[in-house]
């Protein structure tokens, strides 16, 4: 892979601190990112899977810096930005734009759709208004709506529509990153697709770098090149995708990967399904050990007491587990190489 | 065959609005039997939850205009007066809501709501019906029901609040429950929970389901019929295994084919269904899937009935192509090229 990754994060964590009393005191903290770190190379697309509540959002807004994380370091095309102030942190987010979950919510129902895609650029100071209007129409052509969309009013549009008006808005700048953060799960089933081909070709016209956050883990596998499975603040898996699909490591991955329904009545039937126990734990008190170890099957001991680092295995797949699956000896013999503070 | 349980007979359901009728059910006919479930599939608009929420009474109102019958052991619900309906609703068909956050009450505890739900349908005492709220709950498989019983909902995580609704929905033995995307809002894990609970239960309960739903995955694991809807129409209707491995309308493929499926290797690109789904203010004239399908041709202007064209009784479908021209196009769509290694 080629030298330095686009966006790399070593050992970020953000706690919320929560607050009681009258002196508004924290009394406790909720662990949402902890102790995670990653790279994504330029032109890549990073998924990042699980529940909710496993800090898959936060991590995603903590890497652009919409949280700032609580320890840990962001490296933006080799450059540290954790600690950038704003005003210095303000010409690198031409660089990364968001892509949010829900369209009704987040473009703002009395502007119109002119004035929402042309504002980062007006923020940025980008050429006059007749050339940005300009550049507005054509990128409401490039993400299939039409330019004489310019003068409405999102209410106006259906939600596949409105997260098109999102993408483009998020494409106004010219960024390398996309965060995606469920881009696609309000919509319906033949929207969605249809969106999906769109993040696609944009991919490819573009070179743009995504970190798609999503809980289907069917889309997940359809747009990613590498997966990170979260669990409670922590990645607990990470594995291009179809090695991750054909081989899960940890437990928690083979469990979700089987509760994801197949729309096949025979090989559903056939196939053998684990149905975890329970919901995931709180994030303030995170269990000891292996996070999972409440709800996963082949606990032991050492699971309750011992936290599993994240270890390769070899094909750039890591995982953190005591008792990892699917893995031969002969790759366990070699296992022990720390991972990801990787490439 | 059995006599179904409940029966319709071209339910339509349509409401006056500022910008004119919209025609939200247009002619839908289905019957349901004891203990089977009932899947109906759609997006958004399709019609199938004013269905579901008409055969409960829900789309009442001054605007609401409705026709054709909804028959439940003889008795016709359209008909019935509102306060009768009540009667019906709870005791004899039973609802579940996909969203677990808004359809509890925020300021009651959980096992008030249960215990209203079975007090307004059986002259039995306070202790009583909590004892079956209790029993109610340690069914749906919430952990210590004695003590959860008195917590509030926003004490519940979202998969359990699901398990309260269905406690709610079951807390009076109806013989007919309806799960309006009951999983929608949880998350893959939970709904397989979910969606285990429901099938169990109906057999315990001795319950028919009527399951809606646009994840035609959930839908293979837990119907027996299927109904596809589109555009406030059945566009076709089948055993499980009719649609998903000989569906004759080119809607049903584009659905198969616009998901990304684990079960098969990557595809290059998802197949898409072009457009949007019409207003139904003023639906295409014809087949109401012609503007957006790829095999449409000059006959399609011409509305096909839902009739059975297969050599399977039951499987219907509203498409004007043969059935040979059916089965050699429709693998395109629903197996896209996958990606070359």
């Amino acid at each position: 892979m080629s030298d330095t990754p686009l966006i790399e994060v070593r050992r970020v964590k953000k706690y919320f601190p929560i607050r009681a009393g009258i002196l508004q005191r924290e009394v406790a903290r909720v662990h949402a990112v902890d102790d995670v770190s990653f790279a994504v190379h330029e032109g890549e697309t990073l998924g990042l899977v699980g529940e909710s509540g496993c800090g898959k959002s936060t991590l995603g807004r903590t890497i652009i810096r919409l949280y700032e994380p609580t320890a840990g370091e962001i490296l933006f095309q080799g450059e540290h930005i954790e600690k950038l102030g704003r005003r210095r942190m303000r010409p690198l987010r031409r660089e990364m734009q968001m892509v949010f979950q829900d369209p009704y919510a987040s473009l703002n129902p009395r502007k119109r759709v002119g004035t929402i895609v042309s504002d980062p650029m007006r923020i940025h100071g980008l050429g006059d208004r007749a050339s940005r209007k300009k550049q507005v129409e054509e990128l409401l052509e490039t993400v299939g709506l039409s330019p004489e969309h310019y003068n409405r009013f999102p209410h106006e549009f259906s939600g596949g529509q409105r997260q098109r008006i999102g993408l483009a808005r998020a494409l106004a700048l010219r960024p390398k990153l996309i965060i995606a953060d469920e881009p696609v799960s309000a919509l319906d089933v033949s929207i969605q697709s249809q969106m999906l081909n769109l993040l696609e070709d944009l991919q490819d016209e573009f070179q743009l770098t995504y970190v798609f956050v999503a809980h289907d883990l069917g889309v997940v596998r359809h747009v990613s090149d590498r997966i990170a499975v979260m669990y409670l603040g922590k990645i607990v898996e990470l594995a291009p995708a179809d090695e991750l699909y054909s081989r899960p490591i940890m437990p928690y991955t083979e469990a979700l990967l089987s509760a994801v329904p197949i729309p096949d009545p025979d090989l559903a039937e056939r196939r053998e399904r684990i149905v975890l126990e329970g919901d995931v734990p709180s994030p303030i008190n995170p269990p000891t050990g292996c996070r999972f170890h409440p709800r996963c099957r082949y606990a032991t001991e050492i699971c309750k007491t011992t936290e599993p680092p994240l270890v390769g295995y070899g094909n750039s797949h890591f995982a953190a587990c005591h008792h990892p699956l699917n893995v031969g000896a002969a790759t366990l013999a070699t296992v022990g190489e720390p991972a990801p503070q990787q490439n | 065959m059995s006599e179904p349980l409940l029966e319709v007979k071209d339910l339509s359901v349509s409401f006056a609005t500022e910008d004119g009728t919209v025609r939200a059910v247009d002619g839908v006919s289905f019957g349901l039997e004891r203990g089977k479930v009932l899947g109906i599939v759609g997006e958004s608009g399709s019609g199938k939850s004013v269905t579901a929420m008409t055969l409960m009474g829900l789309t009442r109102g001054v605007n609401a205009r409705f026709g054709g019958e909804v028959l439940y052991n003889g008795t016709n619900l359209l008909e019935v007066s509102d306060r009768a309906m009540q009667t019906y609703r709870g005791s004899e068909l039973g609802m579940i809501f996909q969203d677990p956050m808004t359809s509890l009450n925020p300021v009651y505890r959980i096992g008030e709501q249960i215990v209203e739900a079975i007090r307004a349908h059986e002259k039995i005492g306070k202790a009583a019906a909590r004892r079956r709220a209790i029993e109610l709950l340690h069914q749906v498989g919430i952990p210590n029901p004695e003590s959860r019983v008195d917590n509030f909902p926003h004490e519940f995580s979202g998969g359990m609040r699901q398990r309260a609704m269905i406690a709610i929905a079951l807390s009076c033995n109806p013989s007919i429950l309806i799960a309006d995307e009951p999983t929608t809002a949880l998350d893959v894990t939970i709904q397989a929970q979910i969606v285990d609970l429901i099938s169990t239960l109906k057999d315990e309960f001795q319950s028919s389901v009527i399951f809606i739903t646009h994840d035609l995955g959930v839908i293979a694991e837990i119907a027996d019929e299927i109904l596809v809807m589109y555009a406030g129409r059945v566009v076709e209707q089948g055993t499980k295994r009719d649609i998903f491995y000989d569906p004759q309308m080119p809607y049903t493929w584009g659905l198969l084919g616009s998901i990304p499926r684990l079960d098969r290797p990557r595809v290059k690109r998802l197949h898409t269904i072009k457009g949007m789904p019409p207003s139904l203010i003023n639906p295409p004239e014809g087949c109401r899937f012609r503007p957006r399908c790829p095999h449409a041709f000059e006959k399609c202007a011409e509305e096909p009935v839902l009739e059975s064209r297969v050599d399977a009784p039951g499987h219907l479908d509203r498409c004007w192509l043969t059935v040979d021209e059916k089965r050699a196009r429709r693998d395109a769509t629903i197996s896209p090229t996958t990606e070359a290694a």
